[in-house]
């Protein structure tokens, strides 16, 4: 079994995509299992998109209805922009996990059910009177039964050091060589994985390694299974890729932002899902000279980020809603002391503690508007798993170059979903570096909030410079000078200063392009996550001969410059997204456009038919 | 030293900033910022080398005042602001100044979780147990039953111990000193300055608007002060008559010391890695024993978290040869599409 293809002795047929999704208890493995099957599709080449679906509860009751968790994995052999909104492939470990997910499942699609589970307590807990592998409730469906824990307990009752409970355990890595094999995935990487993954336990390694090998040999000599299915690689953008979540993306965007601003990276967070994966990455960098700072609460933890920034750093603080709610106080300050500072808000359910493993994008006019007076702050938002990595950066620069806090946007599906990563070149990334002042700005000394006359910036000059010790404070300025001023004319003008300078960044930034093959009076308009969705979405309604363009906001605060002359020039445009209408509020009190909504806030994804159905009635009308 | 501003013949003139002091006349903290103005020569380092943090109040206006660099911040937070400087610029000294509200109210989190850690800051509370900014509200230092304009009918909330919080917090370095005592202030400011680590330094501060005469008993009447001193017998007293002795459960009691005779008199020892001793010095008040200890409380040392986290960051990059972005993007498994 040197490879995948060796000793196959059944019949392979071609498929140009296929949606898999994996569920069972959110103590079988899943994660892992969709993680590393995924794995395994990348390095093969497909193209490919994930959604990971997991309880907030780490383990809820074994076997119950909310103890279901899942991950649906998307692969082709073309460029596809969603994890799929219909699986055809259901992995069901227990008739939860057969309940929670079949009326997903497309109609006379594949089921793979564990038979060792469906037993009279397990079916009792998710709600079945009867079996459904008995009572035809699975006549649509191509039913394989599978004893997966028994023949799992069999295949390693030879390996010395583990109870019959750990050995039953390993039934995810028989399900996972069981699918290895029916979709020709090559298995070498899952192998070293395990090597490397259980190093410490070598009887663990040795007992997931061997059921691994047993659910691939079943595969190949199970009449059960007849045929296996290719999906070729696809024809990507030539280059070296990865696979990359849009947590792993955004943690190595601030690696490369550190690197390209020379500034070292100051990381300030409290644990909260979905954004402790970016603390937990970046704490295993610090070779790069990362300093992880797990705070007390958010409020210390952006207060620790802006600190930093004072004396120098790249500070960052990386968050949830919940978490983000807590920080507004310090980017107010931020804003008055016009020091960069990042703040990331990594979108999930709510309001209040809410949904905390799903989804959403309805903090965006918190973002905006969620501080005490008049406190601009540009915002950015990443549209895929992979564009955090740049939308990191970019993030970075505007609040280096333009000494002010920026609220970078991801969400749950960003952050946990993944997908190939064409890997840039080092040299190809953009030059985001800075200079601190270093002698007094007028004759009379230092004037701190002295401006670029360009970027209406001020200096930033550090503690350790001779000559130009100053105070910064929470207090209104006086212009130029700094000094605390309760001058009524000089607030306002220090206002409008601080506006002008946000407002000015749209000079610096891309136009918003827009993909219009000819002919359409219909624009669908959205920002952040629903980017692939939309994109699924605008192909079938011109496939099926509708005309219609598609736009896609990675700047919200401000709009790129052309945004107003983008919407004015299309009769109808549709802004889908997961709230209830916050983009498209921004867009009609800016622009006078009158723009509809298409909006579910369900904790999930858009569903590429939903969106499809939605612009095409929209277009007809 | 090239370069800087020098430090040989900085004077308490050199730290006056140009801002025109508005603190309310006869306030407390003009005493204490002229000793710090007096006090920062001696620190030995460049103005530009040393930040004052603080947060609001009328204490948090301080860093308005003095010619280094400076943040005046939000309500509570200077402690968690200062922190994320002190770890990224070990080069710099960094002062936090805080107040009752500020530091035991609304910052209370920051305060105890920057004690513990150890991070290398020093810690000034400006204690007068009220509001002063908001105009005369009661303050988490505020006795019981006080009348204030949020409590007509008394103060219902038990005042914290602000020695006794920072001791329980893990602090290493404890002191206290009263406004208008220079040579106690500036004598506890130099050691609070030599320490490596947090400093958390109680300065019992007169409000002579909303609570004036809160100190009298110590401020005005010098023989209920307790000098600490390490290694010395604890006596007090305008006769030195009073000392303090140490109960077979722990606590301490001010006695006589004809009666109790010399030998039964506690030894000061603030380098005791135990807290017990510097916890039941804390706990005598005026209330308790008619007398406050002043000084130096406690002074350990443990590991300084700055130095850790910058430890943990070479150990990194001796073990990875700095950090080399393409081996970083192409870690894990890759694969080209040609």
């Amino acid at each position: 079994m040197a490879s995948a293809e060796a000793g196959k002795a059944k019949q392979v047929e071609h498929l140009d995509q296929v949606v898999i999704r994996f569920a069972g208890d959110s103590g079988d493995g899943m994660q892992l299992t969709g993680d590393r099957f995924t794995s395994e599709t990348a390095v093969f080449g497909n193209d490919l998109a994930t959604l990971p679906d997991f309880p907030a509860e780490i383990r809820a009751p074994a076997g119950s209805l909310p103890g279901v968790s899942g991950f649906q994995l998307h692969f082709a052999d073309h460029d596809i922009l969603t994890p799929g909104d219909q699986p055809n492939v259901l992995v069901a470990m227990n008739p939860a996990a057969l309940k929670v997910n079949l009326a997903d499942l497309l109609k006379g699609g594949t089921i793979i059910v564990n038979t060792d589970a469906f037993n009279e307590r397990n079916l009792q807990k998710a709600g079945y009177a009867s079996n459904p592998l008995e009572d035809g409730a699975l006549a649509d469906f191509h039913v394989h039964e599978v004893s997966l824990s028994s023949m799992t307990v069999e295949a390693l009752k030879e390996v010395e050091g583990i109870t019959s409970r750990e050995a039953e355990r390993s039934k995810n890595f028989f399900a996972l060589g069981l699918m290895s094999w029916l979709y020709n995935r090559p298995i070498e990487g899952t192998l070293g994985f395990i090597e490397t993954k259980f190093a410490r336990r070598p009887e663990i390694a040795e007992a997931n390694g061997r059921a691994f090998r047993a659910g691939w040999n079943y595969g190949e000599t199970s009449e059960d299974f007849a045929v296996s299915y290719e999906v070729a690689p696809a024809k990507l953008r030539p280059g070296t890729y990865r696979q990359v979540s849009g947590n792993t993306a955004l943690s190595y965007g601030l690696i490369a932002a550190s690197k390209l601003s020379g500034l070292p990276l100051f990381l300030g967070a409290y644990p909260i899902t979905p954004a402790s994966g970016v603390l937990e990455e970046l704490a295993h960098l610090k070779h790069f000279g990362v300093r992880t700072f797990q705070a007390e609460d958010e409020i210390a933890a952006s207060g620790a980020a802006l600190g930093a920034a004072f004396g120098g750093a790249l500070g960052v603080s990386t968050s949830a809603g919940p978490g983000v709610v807590l920080k507004s106080e310090t980017v107010g300050l931020a804003v008055t002391l016009e020091l960069p500072l990042l703040i990331v808000d990594i979108q999930r359910a709510g309001p209040s503690t809410g949904m905390p493993t799903k989804p959403e994008q309805a903090d965006l006019l918190m973002v905006l508007f969620g501080r005490n007076s008049e406190s601009p702050v540009p915002v950015v938002a990443a549209s895929t798993p992979a564009g955090c990595f740049q939308a990191a950066i970019e993030a970075a620069r505007i609040a280096i170059k333009y000494r002010t806090p920026v609220f970078l946007l991801s969400d749950a599906y960003l952050a946990n979903g993944s997908e190939p990563w064409l890997i840039p070149d080092v040299a190809d990334l953009p030059d985001i570096s800075t200079t601190f002042a270093t002698e007094p700005n007028d004759d009379g000394g230092f004037l701190p909030y002295r401006r670029d006359p360009e970027t209406l910036a001020r200096p930033w000059a550090i503690p350790g410079t001779p000559r130009l010790e100053h105070r910064i404070g929470g207090l209104e300025k006086e212009d130029e000078t700094g000094n605390v001023s309760y001058d009524p004319e000089n607030h306002d003008l220090m206002v409008r200063l601080r506006a002008a300078k946000v407002a000015g960044i749209a000079a610096d930034i891309p136009e918003l392009a827009v993909d219009d093959p000819g002919g359409a009076d219909t624009l669908v308009l959205g920002w952040g996550s629903t980017y692939g969705a939309i994109g699924a979405a605008v192909r079938r309604v011109r496939a099926s001969g509708r005309r219609v363009a598609q736009a896609h906001l990675q700047y919200l605060n401000p709009f790129p410059r052309n945004t107003g002359e983008v919407v004015g020039s299309y009769e109808k445009v549709l802004v889908p997204e997961i709230n209830l209408g916050q983009l498209r509020m921004l867009l009609r009190a800016e622009y006078l456009v009158d723009a509809a909504g298409y909006n579910k806030v369900r904790g999930r994804p858009f569903r590429a038919a939903e969106l499809a159905d939605a612009i095409s009635a929209l277009v007809d009308e | 030293m090239s370069g800087g501003n020098g430090t040989s013949a900085l004077t308490a003139k050199d730290f006056k900033s140009d801002q025109e002091v508005r603190w309310c006349p006869g306030c407390g903290d003009y005493a204490i910022l002229n000793v710090i103005q007096g006090f920062m020569p001696e620190l030995g380092l460049e103005r530009e080398r040393i930040v004052f943090v603080s947060g609001i109040g009328c204490a948090a206006r301080f860093p308005y005042y003095l010619q280094t660099y400076g943040m005046h911040s939000i309500h509570g937070r200077a402690p968690a602001i200062a922190t994320g400087l002190a770890v990224t610029r070990p080069d710099l000294s960094v002062w936090v100044v805080t107040g009752d509200g500020d530091a035991l109210s609304i910052g209370g989190n920051h305060l105890i979780h920057a004690l513990r850690r150890n991070v290398n800051l020093k810690i000034l509370l400006f204690n007068n147990r009220i509001y002063g900014l908001t105009k005369g509200q009661y303050s988490p230092t505020s006795q019981l039953g006080m009348v204030t304009k949020s409590t007509p009918m008394g103060s219902l909330d038990y005042p914290f111990n602000p020695l006794s919080i920072a001791i329980g917090a893990e602090a290493t370095f404890v002191a206290r000193a009263i406004d208008t005592d220079k040579k106690g202030l500036t004598e506890v400011l130099e050691a609070a300055a030599r320490h490596r680590g947090s400093a958390f330094v109680e300065i019992l501060q007169n409000c002579n608007i909303y609570n004036d005469g809160a100190f009298d008993y110590v401020r005005e009447e010098k023989q209920n002060r307790i000098h600490l001193r390490t290694g010395e017998r604890i006596r007090f007293g305008a006769e030195e008559e009073k000392g303090v002795v140490q109960y077979a459960d722990g606590s301490l009691r001010v006695v006589d010391v004809e009666e109790a005779g010399e030998n039964s008199l506690l030894v000061h020892d603030a380098t005791q890695v135990q807290a017990s001793l510097a916890f039941a010095l804390s706990r005598i008040t005026f209330e308790t024993d008619s007398a406050v200890p002043l000084g130096v409380f406690r002074s350990i040392e443990r590991p300084v978290y700055d130095d850790l986290m910058g430890q943990q960051l070479d150990a990194a990059r001796e073990q990875s040869r700095g950090g080399d972005l393409a081996a970083l993007f192409h870690s894990g498994d890759t694969w080209k599409v040609s």
